[in-house]
């Protein structure tokens, strides 16, 4: 610790010791205790006490009966935690008894501050954080301190409850590193005290017959099984899967997601993973049953799946019926790439069930049974499980099914996409869904196209994309490009992709949204326009009876969104796309790339969004690579080989850079009030000066008026004053400038956060201490 | 008190509550689906409707080849469309009181009702309601007068006859009851008999009943009623909306605490959700003007366009579509959109606040001001010149039999480039769209009905909880089309009374109470008696007199002189003696204490058995028997007066006199 806190610290510490001075802003103590941490991971606690005894007067404090506020009670709980993290400080803290009475019988545990929250979590993260050394087991034995756990797991605060589990599972595992021999046996007598009594804590609560209690138990558990996998885990499973077995058995499983979300996190328990995956069935199977008339059509779990008692105990209500089913689709989806997922997946069964649950809720299912008429009016219009249904049925789409299952999936997202009940982001999941079951749909093999069936879906989509491109709601609109953008970036080159869509409407209607009121929709017609474009997919310019007139290039259109759209959106999404063009090699731009560069810069050198000048440095940066010879990342595809010219003269190299103007961007861009774009040049400058020390030259390194010129206007521009251009920049005196240029610190000056001096603890300190007026500042006022 | 169901179509109900001796008819709306079955009146002279072949029996037979034409596989009557009336036989019309009107949709067959059944009563319904009602009127009447049709079919109506032709018009409904449509004289003849009210009005009906209308949120003006004496409360729901567009917004409310609740005018598309439908009338529009093509909109001159034409507006400059023209053309067009206007209070309250700007309501204003919106009473004159095209029509009748629309049906049907997109529910769009067929042009069905949906009706009637729900049978089971969707029915409890047309139903409900006036001067005379801790009782001598359904206790006049010589003397004329009264005995009577009080008495030998309703006390000896019930006590002895009255003076020991 630095003097200059030393000195400040006993004045602090007086101020929260004293009651009378409420400490309004809690997130002080936070950053305080944020830099206790760091000191204490630095050096030794012990040495920070006995330097400043004021830490320990303040702890010391906290025992007298009085009228501190909660938040400095559980504050100091907190570092005390932290400084007994280190075993001799721990020691230090325990001859003096400070230890047992600030977390034992005496301490605020039997107060009236125990009552606030903020003070029983305090107590929880303090021991948290000394239970580190075996000093602290025996510590947490003698004090009783466990059993306090055990209580806090059943908290009225869900952070209290969610804590004390934490802290067991953290005890537990302690205390298991302690014997060096090996695992332990079963042998109860075998396990070190404080394990066994956690254990046996956790046996009791499984054998319980009430839900929140096992709750408690199987989230230790799974917290236990997915951080740790010491031998000991393996044993302790061996210990407890009876129990957790029994508990499967029981009708209806208790603690069903808990449950599941253990065997999840436990890849080893083979025997129980089939019966584990059944409970997490059970709601689709309920689903699938209520349309299917052969009993055992569901082929996922037979037996009452599907009755109207099971029905009416799994989803009895709207509320518990949607959430468990979402509940369920999400774990799947989760589950689905794990590596140890269940073996056989019923990949066909969890796909039918997935489009009988978004034919449900679009009223489209036929309902054999009772039970399925139940589900279908729980179910109806239901956005919350459409979505998570769309979203299960894409990830889906990484296996395959049957044929005739996957005609019905394309036939259900079509069905979502028509229907004009489908709420904006529900279209937009179905839209996402149905990309990545075309994405995963046959190919031939050797060629990229669509398949035969993909295709007939196309020319049924087509139509509906047009139609939600003309919908009222800007964010169907907004969805709708997004899609066309995806589709036509990965299948823009297939002759029959190419053909249905440019029979279609759909590149007409994306020329006519770039000028949407939304500027998202702005935004998203400038990136589906510049991937069109880059396929050669842009509706042909000046067809006579179109109703504008003439019409302009895409790269006109997208520059004038550049210069002129009043919205920062759009105008990012068109640099984006000058980028990608330019790194392609597109048509439009490999006519003219100077005269093309040189405009893009200069229009997005007066941007007021600080992202459109950052992209403009990256536009400038593939430019440079490009002119330099040095594509930073190839493109398999480009149209023409990037610019190689190795054996050109530095400075000839770098007219068409100053032709461009790009020096003059990048220097403005140096000096950019916005960070982000500051540092950014400073790369690019820094990245140029490497490129070219290589191949420097003597007469190059001249000083030159014209550089001293250029030195000065740079001044200026840093001081802020940017009025006055650099006027044309020759090579050579770039070059000069460069070397000159301190780029390094700046970067490093960049590279500090513009706060780093408030954030000092030393501020920390001052701001604390001001805000009770100790400080003094405000004294000469008061008379 | 009893329901007559005179229409069987469950959104233009007619119905008739016979309710404390008033006569009230709720509704009387028009059945127009029956004009499909005729061929369309074409406003210019169509080759193609003109040269329809005539239709013949399986045998060759041709006699109906004059009234009966083919199309493309479906038969029409060729003759002036006619519509399809309540019932007029169920009850005697002449003497219904009054005709309460929810909303304009549902007045359409006033004319036929009041100028043609003697009836003399009458109607009630809101400003709006009866303006705007007239337009339909005044545009049905415009649109089938100036197509004159000479011929007027009537033989296929024959019942043997229509037996042998082809579906629907073999199955027809009622068809002997059809009737053409009424005269603009008869209109204002039955609109003259409307008494204008305004919402939570109490209109008394002969001191028995009082009618209040409701906002119901679904139309300019439309209203559910309350009818209510002072112990029953019947609600009558026809025609409600609870979606925000642009009228007062429904007062459910005051529907609570209903003995019986009367549920009409439900959507009669209850899968299509009015926003949906909405997005899709937007985007297929967008699409077609886009591709040159133009879109006809067949449409009322009211209701849903002024909420279309507000979507348009915040619409068509984010599409694009700023160039192209939208035409309403309809004889009462302009009376329509500026009548709009003019209703502020009757509108939603963010219309209302636009009032006091001011700024007009609707922002069709606006769309007429800047030449976007061009609206022409006919497509003859001005409209001819300022015709241009890609443009946006909306024109009547929905039902594409009669009105503008057909001319452009005939005009655009033939180009794929065109869509006529139906917005109006009451008809099915296949059906309207029969005669037209073959037919090239884009069809979009977007029907947006803004009336409950059956989810809104469960949470309405959780909400206001009626004791008795009564609806169209209709309301009562699933569409048959989609019979697994038990979501789109009445679901309450008790379940809902269903009806049909020319039903008569008993409603479900006693009435108990009436409510008596008395005469301050002969509630001063009253004694009142304690009996128990806060109940009080007085007699009361009074005559009762009733007029016009009010009832008055005033004060027995005077004991007449005996002045003799009577000659008469009826029941009626008797005035109750003033003699002595016999004094009325309250309380009951303790078994055993009575038992102990007869033994004191001396008798002997008593038996007591119990019975369903009380006691009975034997007394064997005497042969006598006491039956003690809860209101009645029974002294049974045979020929022994004195014991009988010694037992009485007993008995009454253990009650009270006052």
């Amino acid at each position: 610790m630095d003097p200059e806190c030393s000195q400040l610290l006993p004045a602090l510490c007086a101020v929260l010791a004293d009651p009378r001075q409420p400490m309004a802003d809690d997130t002080c103590l936070e950053k305080l205790l944020d830099w206790f941490k760091t000191i204490t991971e630095a050096g030794s606690s012990l040495l920070l006490l006995q330097e400043n005894p004021c830490l320990v007067e303040l702890l010391c404090h906290m025992l007298k009966p009085q009228d501190l506020s909660s938040r400095v009670l559980s504050f100091s709980l907190r570092l005390t935690g932290v400084f007994a993290a280190q075993e001799d400080c721990f020691q230090y803290l325990q001859q003096g008894e400070l230890l047992p009475r600030l977390f034992g019988e005496a301490g605020p545990l039997g107060g009236a501050a125990w009552t606030a929250p903020t003070v029983r979590s305090g107590w929880i993260q303090g021991l948290r954080s000394l239970a580190r050394h075996p000093s602290a087991l025996h510590f947490l034995a003698d004090c009783g301190a466990v059993d306090t756990i055990f209580s806090l797991q059943g908290d009225s605060s869900l952070f209290v409850a969610s804590a004390a589990g934490q802290l067991l599972v953290h005890i537990l595992g302690l205390s298991m590193q302690g014997p060096a021999d090996g695992p332990p046996s079963l042998q109860a007598g075998d396990w070190p005290a404080c394990a066994q009594k956690i254990v046996d804590h956790i046996e009791e609560s499984l054998r319980s017959a009430a839900t929140p209690q096992i709750t408690q138990a199987l989230n230790v558990l799974t917290t236990t099984f997915g951080h740790c996998h010491d031998p000991w885990t393996r044993v302790l499973w061996v210990r407890l899967s009876p129990l957790v077995a029994g508990l499967l058995e029981k009708d209806p499983v208790p603690a069903a997601h808990s449950l599941v979300d253990l065997l999840l996190s436990v890849a080893r328990p083979q025997a129980l993973r089939a019966q584990a995956f059944a409970v997490l069935l059970q709601p689709l199977a309920c689903v699938l049953k209520a349309t299917t008339q052969a009993p055992g059509a569901s082929g996922m779990v037979d037996g009452t799946a599907g009755d109207s008692v099971t029905v009416d105990t799994l989803l009895p209500s709207k509320a518990a019926c949607v959430g468990l089913l979402c509940r369920t689709l999400a774990h799947l989806e989760l589950l689905l790439p794990l590596p140890q997922r269940p073996c056989p997946w019923p990949q066909a069964s969890l796909l039918g069930a997935a489009v009988t649950l978004l034919q449900l809720c679009q009223g489209s299912a036929s309902p054999t049974s009772d039970a399925g008429r139940h589900l279908c009016a729980l179910l109806l219009g239901c956005v919350r499980v459409q979505r998570a249904a769309l979203d299960f049925l894409g990830t889906l789409s990484q296996g395959t099914g049957p044929p005739e299952l996957v005609t019905e999936v394309f036939a259900v997202l079509l069905e979502y996409l028509r229907s004009p009940d489908s709420s904006p982001t529900v279209l937009k999941k179905a839209f996402q869904a149905t990309f990545r079951w075309l994405l995963s749909s046959p190919k031939t093999p050797g060629c990229w196209d669509l398949d035969p069936q993909a295709l007939l879906f196309l020319r049924e989509l087509l139509p509906v994309l047009q139609k939600r491109l003309c919908s009222p709601c800007w964010e169907v609109r907004d969805s709708g490009l997004e899609f066309l953008t995806q589709m036509t970036g990965r299948w823009g080159g297939q002759a029959s992709f190419r053909h249905a869509l440019l029979a279609s409407e759909v590149p007409k209607l994306t020329e006519q949204l770039l000028r949407d009121p939304e500027s998202y929709v702005r935004a998203s017609a400038v990136a589906a326009t510049g991937q069109l474009s880059s396929q050669g997919l842009c509706v042909s310019p000046a067809s006579p009876e179109h109703l504008g007139g003439q019409q302009k290039s895409p790269l006109s259109e997208l520059l004038h969104i550049l210069s002129t759209d009043s919205e920062g959106f759009p105008r990012r999404a068109a640099m984006h796309v000058f980028t990608q063009w330019l790194r392609d090699s597109h048509a439009d731009v490999v006519g003219d790339t100077e005269e093309f560069v040189a405009g893009v810069l200069q229009v997005a050198s007066q941007d007021l969004d600080w992202e459109v000048r950052a992209q403009g440095l990256e536009l400038a940066l593939v430019f440079l690579e490009q002119t330099l010879g040095q594509p930073g990342s190839p493109c398999p595809y480009a149209v023409t080989p990037p610019v190689v010219a190795p054996a050109r003269p530095l400075a000839q190299a770098l007219q068409p850079l100053c032709r461009v103007r790009l020096f003059e961007f990048a220097f403005r861009a140096l000096f950019d009030c916005d960070r982000p774009v500051a540092q950014k040049s400073c790369d690019l400058l820094l990245f140029l000066r490497a490129k070219t020390a290589s191949s420097s030259s003597p007469q190059e390194a001249r000083i030159s008026p014209d550089v001293a010129s250029v030195e000065a206007a740079l001044q200026r521009w840093q001081a802020g004053d940017q009025a006055q251009p650099l006027g044309d920049l020759e090579p050579e005196v770039v070059l000069a400038v460069l070397r000159s240029m301190d780029l390094e610190g700046l970067r490093g000056a960049l590279a500090e956060s513009s706060d780093h001096v408030e954030k000092s603890p030393q501020s920390l300190l001052q701001d604390m201490l001001a805000t009770v007026g100790i400080l003094g500042e405000n004294e000469a006022d008061c008379y | 008190m009893k329901l007559y169901c005179l229409s069987g179509h469950p959104t233009l109900p007619c119905n008739v509550l016979k309710f404390k001796s008033t006569t009230i008819m709720l509704d009387c709306g028009l059945d127009m689906t029956s004009t499909l079955n005729f061929l369309p009146l074409p406003l210019v002279q169509s080759p193609r409707l003109s040269n329809l072949p005539g239709w013949s029996l399986k045998d060759g037979n041709a006699f109906l080849d004059k009234e009966l034409k083919e199309c493309s596989g479906h038969v029409f009557v060729d003759s002036v469309p006619e519509f399809c009336l309540p019932e007029t036989e169920l009850i005697d019309l002449s003497t219904v009181d009054v005709i309460l009107i929810s909303n304009y949709h549902c007045m359409m067959a006033l004319p036929y009702i009041t100028e043609h059944t003697g009836f003399t009563g009458t109607v009630y319904a809101t400003e709006p309601t009866m303006q705007i009602g007239r337009l339909l009127m005044e545009e049905l009447v415009n649109f089938i007068e100036r197509v004159p049709k000479a011929q007027s079919a009537s033989l296929w109506k024959n019942k043997d006859i229509q037996r042998l032709l082809p579906s629907p018009l073999k199955d027809a409904v009622e068809v002997s009851t059809w009737r053409r449509c009424y005269t603009m004289q008869e209109v204002n003849s039955a609109l003259s008999k409307i008494q204008l009210v305004g919402y939570s009005q109490k209109i008394e009906l002969f001191g028995a009943v009082q009618v209040t209308p409701l906002s119901s949120g679904y139309a300019l003006g439309s209203s559910n009623w309350i009818i209510q004496s002072h112990y029953e409360k019947v609600s009558y729901v026809s025609g409600s909306s609870l979606l925000t567009t642009h009228p007062q917004p429904m007062d459910q409310a005051s529907l609570k605490n209903s003995d019986v609740l009367i549920l009409t005018g439900l959507t009669q598309i209850p899968t299509a959700n009015p926003d949906g439908m909405v997005g899709e009338f937007c985007s297929n529009l967008a699409l077609t003007v886009r591709n040159g093509g133009n879109v006809l909109v067949p449409c009322y001159p009211s209701g849903v366009i002024y909420d279309l034409l507000e979507c348009l507006y915040q619409y068509i400059d984010s599409a694009g579509l700023s160039n192209i023209p939208f035409y309403f053309i309809s004889p009462v067009a302009n009376s329509s959109l500026e009548f709009s206007q003019i209703f502020a209070e009757w509108l939603c309250h963010n219309k209302q606040t636009k009032v006091y700007l001011p700024e007009p309501p609707f922002p069709h204003a606006e769309l007429i001001q800047t030449n976007k919106l061009k609206h022409y009473p006919s497509l003859h004159g001005d409209f001819s010149s300022d015709f241009r095209q890609p443009c946006v029509v909306f024109t009547g009748h929905p039902s594409l039999r009669f009105g503008d629309v057909v001319h452009f049906m005939e005009l655009w049907g033939k180009s794929s480039l065109n869509t006529v997109i139906f917005t109006e529910p009451d008809f099915s769009y296949l059906e309207a769209l029969a005669p037209y067929q073959p037919l090239a042009m884009k069809c979009i069905y977007c029907p947006i009905d803004t009336r409950l949906n059956f989810i809104q009706v469960s949470k309405l009637l959780k909400e206001v909880q009626p004791l008795h729900v009564v609806c169209p049978e209709q309301y009562t089971q699933p569409p048959p089309a989609q019979s697994h969707r038990m979501d789109l029915m009445i679901d309450c409890q008790p379940p809902a009374m269903s009806y049909r047309r020319a039903e008569v139903l008993a409603l479900p409900f006693k009435r108990r109470y009436e409510k008596i006036e008395i005469m301050p001067e002969l509630a001063d005379a009253l004694v009142p008696m304690e009996i128990k801790p806060g109940i009080s009782l007085a007699t009361v001598s009074a005559v009762l007199h009733t007029k016009d359904n009010k009832h008055v206790l005033q004060p027995p006049p005077r004991p007449a002189q005996p002045t003799g010589g009577k000659k008469r003397k009826r029941a009626s004329d008797d005035i109750p003696d003033c003699k002595v009264l016999k004094p009325l005995l309250s309380g009951s009577i303790p078994v055993e204490q009575f038992v102990q009080t007869l033994e004191k008495h001396g008798f002997s030998d008593i038996k007591v058995e119990d019975t369903a309703k009380g006691h009975i006390v034997l007394l064997q000896e005497a042969e006598t028997l006491i039956q003690i019930e809860e209101d009645s006590t029974h002294i049974i002895c045979d020929n022994d007066e004195m014991l009988r009255v010694r037992l009485r003076d007993l008995v009454l020991k253990f009650l009270q006199k006052f």
